[in-house]
């Protein structure tokens, strides 16, 4: 089953397009991770998963197949906002109390030991929680509804290193006890590493890359040679180029049984380099079709 | 490599596709608990004011049964027991005092139901919610409206009881003081009308906070908006619910409300309400006093003026159309909730974020 399954997706707010042909497919199990820029289209992506918002054009279905804001899809879909708003003069118990009226499902006994277990006092008012701990809270409330996607848009960007931490190890301990399915979107790459094995990169309201890290990394090398020869480079699709005077680091996509050119050298590349080297070049796609290579303006690919 | 991972499995059959959505009664704690502050305190200020309706009201009943029962009419002692009467409670008589409540229901019940959601950003969390968030909007929309119409509605009773001598038959021949019914700041308080004010009020609140989504921005529209309705309601749209009466001269029968007078002459339509000044002096400069002299051709005017060919007509509404206008008012404005209220929650389900 696909989570979140999009095809031909665009969204526009006016004359500007917030997410513009994104075909897409997520399977279930994954800790999957939204990555791009601000104003690459991520929360808008999100938002018309949870069905906040309306597609402009092509189609989106969610938990295999609904559509989304359907009752299944608000039943089996918890969605944790950017800042994770809580109505902030309510207690965490009327927080809990509240979301269980909701929704058809809430284990009210989970929330009340994670609440608990995070030393969050029921009676005292979200709006004078710290932050992580109204991050929790509201995490605490989707996991309750026991989800089968968790959405999470830039859960962690307001929160110290050890708040962070822990909200992000709340999440791994779901989707790896509960087999909640998770979906976040976030520009803190030091975390992904940890936490994701689906990445999908977006650039200005395109998706650029998608897949699941192992194949990712496995799709991708660094290759490293004499500077002198990499303008002529183009056996395989460079994505980013890094040149000194003499040596020049080539990141490209390659398949298993490419050969490396004699006189250059390959290493496998990491989960942060990887999304490094596609923010850095937000015209890169690991689409089918052409890709530009590394000396091209990227206007020609994201317009 | 592409983007598409293909589906590893079959999609399955989609299970619970008639899901039955969740039932209303839920929203019955959410709505009291997110709403209990601004409930307790529009609840606490009609109370005040039906408490301040009763302690006056009380004392007017007093007064005017011991003006009705004073015998002779018409002595010193009397005169007294009258006066008593006629100067009870002007700070209420003139009804304005109540009008203030459908705006302020509106402006701080209404406007923030929606608003506050967007300024916050928690509609992200409401909505999101398993409930659904049309329903959620329709259900807090009724739950929140019919309260507030109950509570006006009863404050509106009370100011019915607390207005009855004034109408009462027979107050001109003691020289009780006597209101029109259909008076504006008066009708609007009695019968259905004050109630479908209130709901349509909270109705104009709650769309204004959808469209505006920020709070004091949607309270100050709420208002001005209120505000203009009643005063083009009082001024101009309540005198033709029905078509008014026609009377010749220049008096209404009993406490009718008058809509507009005109003379006509030789079957055309040559002023508009009283007649005016150029008018006297050109027919009868001696009997309005216009004239050269002492003023010894002074007489009654308007006779005069009949006597050069005037006629004079009054349109007017009886006060027994009282409850027909009523009917009238309380359903424009009940269906004019129910269409804003309707908008409010198309809007909701169409345009989030």
């Amino acid at each position: 089953m696909n989570v979140i399954e999009t095809n031909g997706l665009g969204k526009s707010y006016g004359a500007t397009k917030a997410l513009h042909d994104c075909s897409l497919a997520i399977p279930e199990g994954h800790v999957a991770a939204l990555v791009g820029p601000n104003g690459a289209g991520k929360s808008t992506l999100l938002n018309l998963a949870v069905g906040l918002a309306t597609p402009t054009s092509g189609e989106l279905s969610v938990l295999g197949g609904y559509r989304a804001g359907s009752q299944a899809a608000l039943d089996g879909i918890a969605f944790v906002a950017q800042d994770t708003p809580l109505y902030k003069n309510l207690s965490a118990a009327d927080m809990l109390h509240l979301t269980r009226n909701l929704n058809r499902q809430f284990d009210e006994s989970y929330a009340e030991a994670r609440l608990a277990e995070l030393g969050i006092p029921q009676k005292r008012k979200a709006g004078k929680l710290s932050g992580g701990q109204q991050a929790q809270l509201a995490l605490t409330l989707a996991l309750a509804r026991h989800p089968r996607l968790l959405v999470l848009d830039e859960p962690v960007a307001m929160l110290d290193p050890i708040a962070r931490h822990d909200f992000m190890a709340t999440v791994l301990t779901a989707a790896a006890d509960d087999g909640v399915s998770v979906l976040l979107s976030s520009h803190v790459l030091a975390e992904l590493e940890r936490v994701a094995d689906y990445l999908i990169m977006m650039s200005f309201g395109r998706i650029q890359l998608a897949g699941e890290v192992d194949d990712l990394l496995a799709a991708h090398r660094v290759l490293t040679g004499p500077t002198s020869e990499a303008s002529s480079y183009d056996e395989h699709p460079v994505v980013h180029s890094r040149r000194g005077d003499a040596q020049a680091h080539l990141l490209v996509r390659v398949s298993a049984d490419d050969q490396i050119p004699v006189g250059w050298e390959a290493h496998p590349v990491g989960l942060e380099e990887l999304a490094l080297a596609y923010l850095r070049e937000p015209g890169a796609a690991a689409l089918p079709g052409p890709v530009r290579s590394w000396d091209a303006g990227p206007s020609e690919v994201t317009r | 490599m592409t983007t598409l991972n293909t589906m590893s499995r079959p999609t399955p059959v989609q299970q619970g596709a008639d899901l039955q959505p969740l039932p209303w009664r839920r929203m019955a704690w959410v709505t009291w608990r997110q709403h209990r502050t601004a409930l307790i305190g529009a609840v606490a200020f009609i109370g005040a004011l039906a408490l301040c309706l009763v302690i006056v009201g009380l004392q007017l009943h007093h007064a005017y049964s011991a003006a009705t029962a004073c015998h002779p009419t018409g002595s010193a002692a009397c005169n007294t027991v009258v006066a008593n009467f006629n100067g009870i409670g002007n700070f209420l008589s003139s009804g304005a005092f109540f009008l203030v409540v459908p705006p302020l229901i509106g402006a701080f019940v209404g406007a923030p139901v929606l608003a506050r959601e967007f300024e916050a950003g928690t509609f992200r969390y409401a909505w999101t919610q398993g409930f659904g968030r049309w329903r959620w909007t329709l259900a807090k929309l009724v739950g929140l409206g019919a309260v507030v119409a109950v509570a006006s509605g009863a404050l509106s009773l009370l100011a019915s009881w607390y207005y009855q001598p004034y109408f009462a038959s027979g107050n001109q021949s003691l020289s009780l003081t006597t209101f029109n019914q259909l008076n504006p700041g008066l009708f609007e308080q009695r019968g259905v009308a004050f109630a479908a004010w209130t709901l349509a009020a909270f109705a104009i609140g709650a769309l204004a906070g959808v469209l505006i989504r920020r709070v004091v921005p949607a309270i100050v529209t709420t208002l001005a908006l209120c505000g203009a309705l009643a005063f083009a309601t009082g001024g101009w749209l309540r005198m033709h619910y029905l078509t008014p009466l026609v009377t010749q001269g220049l008096n209404a029968p009993g406490s009718a409300r008058i809509v507009s007078q005109w003379g006509s002459r030789g079957g055309r339509v040559v002023f508009t309400g009283p007649p005016s000044y150029p008018i006297y002096q050109q027919y009868c400069p001696a009997q309005a006093g216009l004239g050269k002299g002492d003023g010894s051709g002074a007489g009654n005017p308007l006779q005069c003026l009949a006597q050069h060919g005037f006629t004079f007509w009054t349109s007017y509404q009886p006060a027994s159309r009282f409850w027909a206008f009523q009917w009238i008012e309380g359903g424009w404005l009940f269906a004019l909730s129910v269409l804003l209220i309707a908008a409010t929650v198309l809007s909701v389900r169409r345009r989030a974020t």
